[in-house]
This record gives structure tokens, sequence and C-alpha cells, in this order.
């Protein structure tokens, strides 16, 4: 089959590599009919994920059809169309039971590595290093699924790939993100960043009650989608001081809650921004966490700070003494996806949300070595990509 | 929690008990970091010396992670909790069905029931393998199991397993105690290689392994998915290590039916 492996920083090819095959009872093979480049994928692009190895399928963002399924898959069969979501949950083991899928305990075989890192390891994902489990992704034309009867949501026929695609990542994760902030009648949420996760985070504070979304970018074609869903835009490259800004526009107050969904490698030119530029490029920090510490500068007391941006190591001249100043609330990590899933697609059904919107380029797998750099240096108006592996 | 079978302070008032000596941690944090960068900054120069960076960078954050004194060949002694969602009864079960070890013990090939007790055989580096005889001393149902290896064992050692019921339906806090005196010479060398430097690591890997089958019915892995061509340092790598068997090896047993 036809893949996307990655090589190096900047280095992506397609590549002819094995198909997929039964490995465990709880697997399944699945033909992928659609699957997308997340911003994720874009720290995996810029080399900013440690244990990636040369030759890794990457991917996490897919839907298909089922072709295969292992002896223990008793709920899904041939031909039953599905989204997968990134998070690989064994539905079985404490995490799980209480709701914290992505921490399960039982997916990640490289478990060991996680836990040196951070103490305990989260759950396996799709396509993302070898601490996260090492499982091969799903930009690619087939794609094993383990845990096949736990994870993957049926979708019933009729409806368009394109709408329901974004119930694999992005969709819940900005629901999960808005979820977070607690909304309550009257609240003012913060988003920082206009990405995907972005819109998807405006669209459900909107969605959740949010009486005003203020969101943070730079990028014209992003700023105007986030009007499009409800949100008052701020330019940060055209304002000298985003917390005052904030503060100026919630009456002093600041936002109720903030969203983070920028993540480890958010862009500045501030003193700040420079500063992590500098550090990162000398080792002594890992990730810039420029977004982070707006965020909490510019939260109210007692709000809650919500980050479904990735960070991933090391962060310097965290302003953490105003969070215990504040006493804010931290709310992060990856999304409990399984818990999200069908709950939103019934959303889409009901024509609360059409997460198409976001879609600017809809391209043939062979094209996604270009198109992780027109998505990763925002050209050519590029808000999401679609890739099509059975496109010629 | 003590063991009536292991003396835990008797063993450490031993002089020669192995110090494990770990990197400090505040050293071991910046080691992963600086690994982590220098491997991404190894990657973007893409020439020679840039690949040398980034397998550099690779190592490093390897180092990090698995920083600790070197393998001596002195007492060693491991233990390690795991809590799994099941109750003690079934675990026990399972675990007191020998036989069954090697499903998720990677570096046993067989155990076995003898007239004197049970034959436990490991599987070695290159084709070498281990083997010793030893008894049970102690099997409380549902709570319990512990044995030693009989005199003239290959390998010395002594162990327990015990079971107990965690509150509030948590399932059963699963407790391994293992305490082993590695041989010298040229067996304590392949010994040493199967192994690895970290025995705790191995148990914790088994107990992990033993924890997915009891509550998913498979042990999670990747071995033989498919990916793109492999950078040399990589295949060398991967091979240099891991020794004991395979996912792939392990294959159906990896599964509980
Ligand atoms: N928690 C999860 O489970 C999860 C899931 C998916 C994605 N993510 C993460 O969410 C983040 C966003 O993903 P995405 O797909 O939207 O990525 P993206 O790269 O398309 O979007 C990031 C946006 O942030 C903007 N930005 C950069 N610096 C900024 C700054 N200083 N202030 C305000 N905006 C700034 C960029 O202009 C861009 O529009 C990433 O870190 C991604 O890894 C997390
Ligand atoms: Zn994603
Ligand atoms: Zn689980």
């Amino acid at each position: 089959m036809k893949a996307l492996c990655w090589y190096g920083k900047e280095d992506v090819r397609v590549e002819t590599v094995p198909d997929p095959k039964i490995l465990n009872p709880h697997d399944a093979i699945i033909e992928i009919t659609r699957t997308a480049i997340c911003g994720s994928d874009l720290h995996l692009y810029d080399g900013f994920i440690p244990t990636m190895e040369a030759g890794d399928i990457l991917g996490h963002e897919f839907m298909g059809e089922v072709v295969d399924t292992g002896s223990e898959v008793k709920n899904l069969k041939r031909g039953d169309k599905v989204v997968v979501p990134f998070t690989i949950a064994c539905g079985q083991c404490f995490f799980c039971k209480r709701g914290l899928w992505s921490a399960c305990d039982n997916t990640n075989p490289n478990a060991w590595m996680m836990e040196k890192l951070y103490g305990y390891s989260g759950s396996g994902l799709f396509g993302y290093s070898h601490l996260m489990g090492g499982y091969a992704g799903g930009q690619a034309q087939y794609v094993r699924v383990p845990f096949a009867d736990v994870g993957p949501l049926k979708i019933p026929d009729g409806v368009p790939d394109d709408k329901v695609l974004f119930l694999s990542d992005i969709f819940p994760t900005g629901y999960m993100a808005a979820e977070n902030c607690e909304i309550k009648p009257g609240d003012v949420v913060a988003i920082w960043g206009c990405g995907p996760v972005g819109q998807f985070a405006i669209r459900s504070a909107k969605l959740l009650g949010a009486a005003r979304v203020i969101a943070i970018d730079r990028i014209p074609e992003r700023l105007q989608l986030a009007e499009r869903g409800g949100a008052e835009t701020l330019d940060y490259s055209r304002c000298d001081d985003v917390v005052e800004e904030l503060k100026f526009r919630t009456g002093g107050r600041g936002p109720d809650a903030c969203i983070d969904a920028v993540g480890l490698e958010a862009h500045a030119m501030t003193p700040s921004g420079i500063y992590d530029e500098i550090e990162t490029r000398l080792f002594l920090e890992t990730d810039r966490p420029m977004v982070l510490r707006q965020a909490i500068q510019a939260c109210r007391k007692g709000g809650i700070v919500s980050i479904p941006g990735v960070y991933a190591g090391i962060l310097n001249k965290l302003n953490f003494g105003a969070a215990f100043g504040k006493g804010l609330t931290f709310k992060m990590g990856q999304t409990h996806m399984h818990k999200y899933m069908k709950p939103l697609l019934q959303k889409i059904m009901d024509g609360a949300i059409d997460p198409s919107e976001v879609i600017s380029h809809r391209v043939a797998l062979r094209d996604a070595p270009r198109m992780y750099k027109v998505f990763r240096d925002k050209q050519d108006h590029c808000t999401k990509v679609v890739l099509d592996p059975k496109a010629a | 929690m003590s063991s009536q079978l292991i003396d835990i302070p008797a063993l450490k008032a031993r002089r020669n008990v192995n110090q494990r000596k770990r990197a400090p941690k505040a050293l071991r944090i910046p080691l992963i970091a600086g690994g982590a960068t220098l491997a991404a900054l190894g990657i973007i120069r893409r020439s020679p010396l840039g690949i040398a960076m980034a397998a550099g960078g690779g190592l490093l954050v390897y180092r990090g992670i698995t920083a600790k004194g070197g393998w001596s060949s002195s007492l060693i002694y491991v233990r390690k909790a795991v809590s799994i969602d099941k109750p003690p009864e079934e675990l026990y079960r399972f675990w007191h069905n020998f036989e069954e070890l090697p499903r998720f013990m990677r570096h046993l090939r067989s155990v076995r029931s003898t007239g004197r007790g049970l034959q436990w055989v490991s599987a070695g580096p290159l084709g070498k393998s281990f083997s010793w005889d030893a008894e049970i001393v102690e099997d409380r149902e549902n709570e319990l199991i512990s044995w030693r290896s009989l005199p003239g064992s290959q390998i010395e050692n002594q162990g327990s397993v015990r079971f107990q019921s965690a509150p509030e339906g948590r399932g059963t806090e699963v407790r391994v105690e293992l305490m082993y005196q590695p041989p010298a010479g040229k067996l304590g060398a392949a010994f040493a290689m199967l192994f690895g430097e970290e025995p705790e690591q191995q148990i914790r890997e088994d107990m992990r392994r033993f924890k997915e089958l009891m509550e998913a019915g498979e042990i999670a892995t990747t071995d033989g998915q498919p990916h793109g061509r492999r950078s040399k340092i990589t295949t060398m790598l991967k091979s240099a290590s891991g020794y004991g068997r395979t996912d792939e090896q392990m294959g159906a047993q990896r599964v509980v039916s």
C-alpha cells in the first residue's frame, strides 16, 4: 500500500510499504477513505517530538471501511463505515472505566519510556512517535486498529465523510477544551490559536453557552473563520499587549476561562517569545510556552486555563506564581476521545455544527508531503488539509 | 510491605547488596530534554554530521531514560507493584497455572512440573538458555505464592507474588518480590545479556503484560506492523537491544482466549 512516512525534520515521503495485518484478536484492518493532517503532525514535521524513527507512518485522523476483523471483534463487520479515535483504549482498565480514555493503562507497548519521562504512561496513539506506542498511522491506504471493538464509531449510511472525519480528533479536542472551561451564563472565554482545534473550541464554547468568545491569532483567513464561528477576534500581531487588550475588553476583570489551542510551537516576536526561541535553540528548553504564559497572566482570579495545545517537555520562565496567586485551575491533556464521539456525531446529524467548514484543501495522498509544508507555513489560505488515499 | 520469605532488613544489611546507582533525577530530566532537542537539531541538518547528531540525541534520550548503574554480579533484589482491575481469585488462578507464565514473561521459554518441583527454562541470547528447578515454599489460595530455587541451581533465586484486594472495587494490588544471585564468569555475562542492565524493568514489563492479559485480554504490540525503510542506525540499535523473545515470537501466547 501507499503510506506517508517520516524520515526526519521537514522530510516526509509517500512510500510503498507492506499492507497491515491483524496482530491481535481485538484488531481490525480499515481501508481508509479520508485522512487529515493535524497541527499535532506539524510538531513531528518540525522535529519537536523525540523517539521518531525513519520510516514511521504518520497520521492519526482517519476514517474508512472495515475490511478485516480479529477473532474478538464482534461489533464490526466487513463494509462498516467507521471513524477511528486517535487515542487507543482498552475499555477495561481503571482509567477507561472512569472515562479517562486517553489515560488507558493497557495500550502503549513502550509505556516504560513514558514512565521514565512522565512518571506514568498515557494510552497509545496512532502515528505519534515510539514514546506514544509506535503505532503505524493512518495517512495511508490501510491501517491496523487495535481494540477495534472499543474505539471506532460506526457512521450511518448517507453521511458524507467530510462532515464526520474530524470526530477522529479535532472536534472532540476543541469540545473537551471548551467543556473543561465549565462555562456559566455570561462567561467570556479567550482562545489562543485559530487553527482547526481553536475553531472547534470556539464553536463548542458557543454551543456550551459562552456569552462571548475572544479568538486570538494573526492569520487573516483563520480570524475570519473564527468570526464566522461566532467569536470576536484579536490579531496579536497588531496588538502591543494581548493581556492588556483582553483586560480592557472584559471590563478589567479578565476572561473567565482561557484556552491555549496553540501549544509548544507558539510563534511570537515579543521578548518572551524571543527568549523561548533562544532557549530552545540552545537545548535549554524543549517547548515554547509563550501562549501559556499569556493565558495565565490574562485569566481572571479563580478562572480556568484549559490547554488542548500539546506540550511535551520542559518549560522555562513559567509564571506559576501568577497561577497560584490568582487561584487558577488547570485542565489539559490528550482528549478522552471515546467519551465525546457519539454525542458529537449526534450534534452533526442534528445540524448544530458542520465540521467540514474548516477544510480548505482536499488533495490526494501523494500530495501530502507538499501539503505538510503549505499547512505549516499557512500558505495558500490553508486551514485544514484532507487527504484522499484512493485518488489517483 | 515485607514478606515472610525475603527478609529485607537482613538483606539490606548485607554488604554485597547491589547498590543501584541512578543518575540523579535532577540530572536525568535535562539529559532527556537536551537529547530531544539535539535529536531535533540533528535532523534539521540532514548532513552526515546532522545524522550523527540525531543518533547521538536519540542515544542521549535513551541514556536519560535508562540512566542507572551498570550490571553487578552481586545479589539483586527487586520489588514491583501493579494494580489490576480483576478480583484476586482470578489473578491467583492464572498465575498458579505455572506452565502459562511464559505467556507474559518474555524471558521464560517454559515452566514444567517435575517430580522435584518446577523446572524453569529461560530463553537466552544466541540460542543459549538457562534452567533451574524451584520448589513452592508457600501457597495461600487467592493471596500468596512464594518459591525458591533448589540447591545446585545455575541461578539461585527466590520470590513471591501476593494478591491483595483493593478498597471500593479498585481491583487487586499485585506485588512481586524477587531476589537472585546472578551467576559469575561467562555464564554471568550471558545472563546479564539476557536480562539487560535492568532486572527491575524486566519484572515491571512482565507485570505489565500480566495486567494487559488479565484486563484487556491481549498484550499490546506493534511487532509485525508496516513501516517505510528504516535507517541503518535504527536497525543496528534495535538488534543490539531487547534480548528475550519478541512479541512476534510470543505470538498466540499473547492472548487470553
Ligand atoms: N490535546 C489533544 O488531544 C490535541 C489534539 C489535537 C491537536 N492538539 C494540539 O492543538 C494545537 C493546535 O492544533 P491545530 O491543528 O489547530 O494547529 P495549527 O498549527 O493549525 O494552529 C495553531 C494556530 O496557533 C496560532 N498561533 C501561533 N502562535 C500564536 C500566538 N502566540 N498567539 C495566538 N495564536 C498563535 C497559529 O497562527 C495557528 O493558526 C497543537 O498544539 C496540536 O498539537 C491537541
Ligand atoms: Zn490531531
Ligand atoms: Zn484502558
